[in-house]
């Protein structure tokens, strides 16, 4: 079937669309709408944001491989993203990044089976006061920031985190 | 204590709101900004001596100078919200608890620069400052501070926020408008300055969250009295985020010249129990790490380039004596060839290579050559590309090296780190490429 944002997602098109005086600048977070949207960013989901843009799929391609948060592969419903850069290097950010790879039996880089979660290293996401953090998007958009984490605390955590998988969409069958 | 500015509204509950900022003054000075003119609000900034905030240190006041004057072209402003220098944490705070602050400062740029258009270029990661400025951009729509005749005094100015998707580059200001434009994050020569050919091939003002947020006070107060609270050339206080191996790490409002040691006793609470500080690096990573000899380095652009280092982002990162510095020097040249915008192959190919030897000497795989090794790539990398990110690893290998040789040299001679892993259950050191 081909691909068609809902009501809501195009309102929000419009409205990003009407922020710059050509339609290219409003790549990036057309890309992030369409990806909340359909779950990932697969070759059909660049397509349709090629022709509801009017670029170049080339242009598509070119920046949605540049940029980290694009997923061009369906990722878990919850993506857990660990920080190691530098003040959560120094504070067990990779600790806690080996206690996800445990508690979850995958590699970093690795989605689980159920595609229930996957798990990233990260860059630096300016929480470095609040070190060790890891950062979860959600499969429907939602970014949310876990922040001075305690890595004895692991279990608890990922109690808190199951609890939300049920009531999310499985990127795989979002389009 | 200090009279707070930036930080003023850090404490207040949903000070994101509109009615609580206008309840605490805010907005109160635009009637008086807007009562002067180009040429004395660029007075004022300069006389501030307010220095930029995203870490180059321009004077604001000199760059507001440079934008054309013609009132019939198209001019932006562009605000850096890119945050990503690791070790950086402030401008999030001023997006997320205190968004019409910014917005404020904004107007008064536009007012200044005769800019119509402004973008907060937001790294897409930050959702909840993301959320909060939308929200508080369009309750100042409501009230008449955004838009048309801005409080019928002529000025028209439409303020959007635009969500990036994960790319440090992004932070440098040509990056970042490409970026805008929807295209790969990469630099631009310059000449020509984003003030003469900038976004949409226009002339563009970029300014840092911080730097803008200062305009309402200092058209408040004055920019003497700005000026006041710093050093010869540093004007103004700022947000201090301090991180590491402390007892409160976080973010604190201080004013420029404060000695480094005041930061990490009066604010930081010092270093924790069994903690020794062993180095620190003054304003996020790209800048050359420091011994504690330079605790009483004054926080400022000139002061601390004396001290052998910069001023950066003024987010400072303290480490003990459990820190191996070989390590420490690998994972950052894993960060910027990971963040390469890949255009230059002095950078894309050194940045790599840097990372391979360094996290070999850490792996205890190292050879004696290979000291030399890095030094030479890493030549090759400075001054050899289009912006500064190559040179962001040059500066802080450098420093580590030559201030903590005889660290690398005891991990080629041994065939191993002495030093406590990061990783605990696994036996590799295993830091994905
Ligand atoms: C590799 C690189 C990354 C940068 N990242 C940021 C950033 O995240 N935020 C920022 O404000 N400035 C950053 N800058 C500095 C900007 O290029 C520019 O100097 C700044 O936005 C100007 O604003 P200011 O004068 O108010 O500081 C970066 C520069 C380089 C070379
Ligand atoms: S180092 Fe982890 S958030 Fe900055």
């Amino acid at each position: 079937m081909a691909l068609e944002f809902s009501d809501k997602s195009e309102d929000k098109f419009n409205e990003i669309v009407a922020r710059y005086p050509d339609t290219h600048a409003a790549l990036l977070p057309v890309l992030l709408l369409a990806q909340s949207e359909f779950g990932w960013v697969s070759v059909e989901v660049m397509d349709y944001v090629a022709t509801r843009l009017n670029l170049n799929p080339a242009k598509v391609l070119s920046t949605a491989t540049f940029y980290t948060m694009y997923n061009k592969q369906p990722v878990g419903k919850c993506h857990i993203q660990v920080c190691t850069t530098l003040s959560c290097a120094l504070n067990r950010g990779y600790e806690l990044l080996e206690l996800f790879e445990d508690r979850l039996e995958i590699n970093v880089g690795e989605t689980t089976h159920d595609y229930g979660y996957t798990l990233s290293e990260v860059e630096c996401l300016a929480a470095c006061g609040t070190a060790p953090m890891f950062q979860v998007t959600w499969s429907d958009g939602e970014i949310e920031y876990f922040e001075d984490i305690d890595p004895d605390k692991i279990d608890g955590v990922l109690e808190k985190l199951n609890a939300r998988l049920s009531d999310l969409p499985d990127t795989r069958r979002m389009h | 204590m200090e009279e707070k500015y930036l930080s003023r509204h850090f404490g207040i509950d949903k000070a994101y709101n509109l009615d609580v900022y206008e309840q605490q003054g805010g907005y109160s000075t635009l009637p008086k900004a807007f009562a002067m003119d180009t040429d004395a609000i660029i007075a004022e900034m300069k006389k501030s001596n307010l220095r930029g905030r995203g870490g180059a240190g321009f004077p604001t006041g000199v760059k507001w100078g440079f934008m054309p004057r013609d009132s019939d072209v198209e001019k932006y402003l562009v605000v850096n919200a890119d945050e990503g220098e690791p070790g950086t944490f402030k401008d999030r705070m001023i997006m997320e608890l205190d968004p019409h602050r910014l917005i404020e400062g904004c107007v008064m740029t536009a007012w200044a620069l005769g800019l119509r258009t402004g973008y907060i270029f937001v790294r897409g990661e930050l959702q909840l400052a993301i959320r909060r400025l939308e929200v508080a951009i369009k309750q100042a729509y409501e009230k008449g501070y955004l838009g048309k005749n801005v409080l019928g005094k002529g000025l028209d100015f439409d303020l959007y926020v635009h969500s990036s998707a994960g790319a440090y580059i992004c932070g440098e200001e040509t990056g970042l408008i490409e970026g805008l434009e929807g295209k790969p994050g990469q630099p631009r020569m310059k000449p020509p300055f984003p003030a003469i050919v900038g976004v949409f091939n226009k002339p563009t003002l970029v300014n840092n969250v911080e730097t803008i947020a200062a305009v309402p006070f200092i058209l408040e107060h004055g920019g003497e009295h700005w000026a006041s609270m710093g050093i010869e050339r540093n004007g103004g206080p700022k947000l201090y985020g301090l991180s590491g191996h402390i007892n409160k790490p976080g973010v604190y409002e201080a004013p420029s010249g404060i000695t480094v040691r005041e930061l990490l006793e009066r604010f930081g609470g010092g270093m924790r129990e069994g903690s020794d500080l062993k180095a620190f690096i003054p304003g996020g990573s790209s800048c050359a790490v420091l011994l504690p000899e330079s605790l009483d380095a004054q926080m400022g652009f000139e002061t601390l380039r004396e001290a052998g280092s910069s001023m950066g982002t003024g987010c400072i990162t303290f480490m003990d004596q459990t820190t191996c510095m070989v390590r420490l020097s690998a994972r950052l040249a894993h960060f910027y060839h990971h963040e390469s915008c890949g255009q230059c192959t002095p950078c894309r190919e050194g940045t790599g290579w840097a990372y391979k030897v360094l996290n070999a000497i850490e792996a205890g795989q190292g050879t004696p050559d290979d000291l030399a090794l890095i030094q030479d790539m890493i030549t090759g990398i400075a001054g050899n590309t289009i912006c500064a990110h190559g040179d962001s690893l040059v500066i802080p290998v450098r420093s580590y090296i030559e201030k903590f040789g005889q660290e690398f040299e005891d991990h080629v001679q041994n065939k191993r780190c002495p030093f406590p892993r990061w990783r605990k259950m696994r036996n590799t050191q295993r830091m994905s490429a």
